[in-house]
């Protein structure tokens, strides 16, 4: 299997205009995937699936990822005029990531025995811009898959030919996968509850007021 | 005259000796009925492989005559609920009762036909097909064994074999004001509608010991 920057530069120079970026994992066991702009996802695709070196001829995993917006808090030296005496101080930034959402192809080589290569692609944000490109012309095998995400992520899937929910039913509100998915308050009586279960039980039942 | 079943256990005896078998209607009736019970045909989750485990050769349900697994719940007396029943098939599930004739049974085989199992705090799994229709042996177990089933099978033979029909005791379809069939679950925005029927089922209650 060639090295993944090879990869990306061949697939660049095939498919005109196509952005390309290598996201590395910070699981040291997991190897870095390639994310793709939606535009150009189904040629890209397409030149991996066709690809003489390549052939990746089989999408084994197709999965959503939930990326919510997050706040993370960094450390900063800033240096101030204070009394005509420049001083270092330390503050604290606030770095907003807005959020998004991701599908994630896991894509083999049956003919060469080779893979996996990860492709990724990534949603402008959680709410209005959801829309990316379904690579079922490419793989058939994904067509389930891409809808088991429309139905608990809520991507939708640009080309699919048949997009609806897969595991939920018609009407149902919501994509239950989503970290900020709100469940029916459905809990009932459990005689031992704990962890998340016993939270819920709390939630359920309010303590009785102290008499 | 005796009225039937006070019948003297001597003269019984004598009489069979002599090839004369007296018994109540109500037995023979309900010897037939508990020696050829028709499962629906129809399994939901790794529960039913063990189902179909139960009626091959090995474990054989044939021998108490329940093997004619029927493809349609006009012909069935017994549903076998085996496996997960998630929110989207339950509606389904309800009306398939509804469509079999009476008198008709159900087993609730394996923890998550039983109270949703393992998914039961889940987001699609329904918590138990007790809440719609009466169960009326459940099995433990994940999944049970086919012996399990065999076993809640003769337990049923025997609740069938015990059945009245009438006198102080009848079965409780027989019962004024049973409900000939039960209200199909709709599905809502996020669950489905009602979430139980309370007539069959209630949730429990909680009990503080502070």
């Amino acid at each position: 299997m060639e090295p993944l920057e090879q990869l990306r530069a061949r697939a660049e120079a095939s498919v005109p205009g196509a952005v390309l970026e290598i996201v590395p994992n910070a699981c040291p066991a997991d190897p870095p995937s390639l994310r793709v702009d939606p535009g150009h996802a189904l040629a890209v695709a397409w030149f991996l699936r066709d690809d003489p070196q390549l052939r990746l001829d089989y999408a084994s995993n197709v999965t959503g990822v939930d990326w919510p917006e997050t706040v993370t808090k960094e450390k900063a030296r800033v240096k101030r005029m204070v009394d005509g005496v420049v001083k270092e101080f330390e503050t604290v930034v606030e770095k907003r990531r807005p959020g998004f959402l991701e599908a994630v192809y896991h894509l083999y080589s049956m003919e060469l025995k080779q893979g996996p290569v990860i492709l990724r692609q990534r949603t402008g944000d959680r709410d209005r811009a959801v829309t990316v490109a379904s690579l079922t012309p490419v793989w058939r095998g994904a067509e389930f898959q891409e809808r088991e995400i429309y139905d608990l992520y809520g991507i939708r899937f640009e080309g699919h030919q048949d997009l609806r929910r897969l595991l939920m039913w018609e009407g149902f509100e919501g994509h239950p996968m989503r970290r900020d998915y709100v469940e029916p308050d459905d809990y009932d009586y459990e005689p031992t509850p704990h962890a998340d279960v016993l939270e819920k039980a709390r939630k359920h039942y309010p303590a009785p007021p102290a008499s | 005259m005796t009225p039937a079943g006070s019948m003297d256990e001597g003269l019984r005896n004598e009489l069979s000796r002599q090839g004369v078998f007296v018994v109540k209607l109500t037995d023979l009736y309900n010897w037939g009925r508990k020696n050829s019970i028709w499962p629906l045909n129809f399994g939901l989750a790794c529960c039913a492989i063990e189902m179909i485990a139960a009626s091959m050769a090995r474990f054989d349900i044939s021998r108490f005559g329940a093997e004619v697994f029927r493809p349609s719940p006009r012909q069935a007396d017994l549903m076998i609920v085996a496996g997960t029943v998630t929110k989207k098939m339950a509606p389904q599930v309800v009306r398939l009762y509804n469509q079999m004739p009476d008198p008709k049974y159900v087993i609730a085989m394996g923890a998550c036909a039983i109270s949703g199992g393992p998914f039961k705090q889940g987001y699609n799994v329904l918590k138990g097909i007790d809440r719609y229709i009466p169960v009326d042996v459940s099995i433990p177990g994940c999944p049970p064994k086919p012996e399990a089933l065999l076993h809640a099978l003769i337990t049923l033979q025997k609740r069938i074999e015990s059945e009245q029909f009438a006198g102080p005791n009848p079965a409780p379809r027989l019962a004024r004001g049973a409900p000939g069939e039960y209200p199909v679950p709709r599905l809502g925005a996020h669950d489905i509608e009602p979430p139980f029927n309370p007539e069959v089922w209630q949730p429990p209650k909680l009990v503080r010991e502070e």
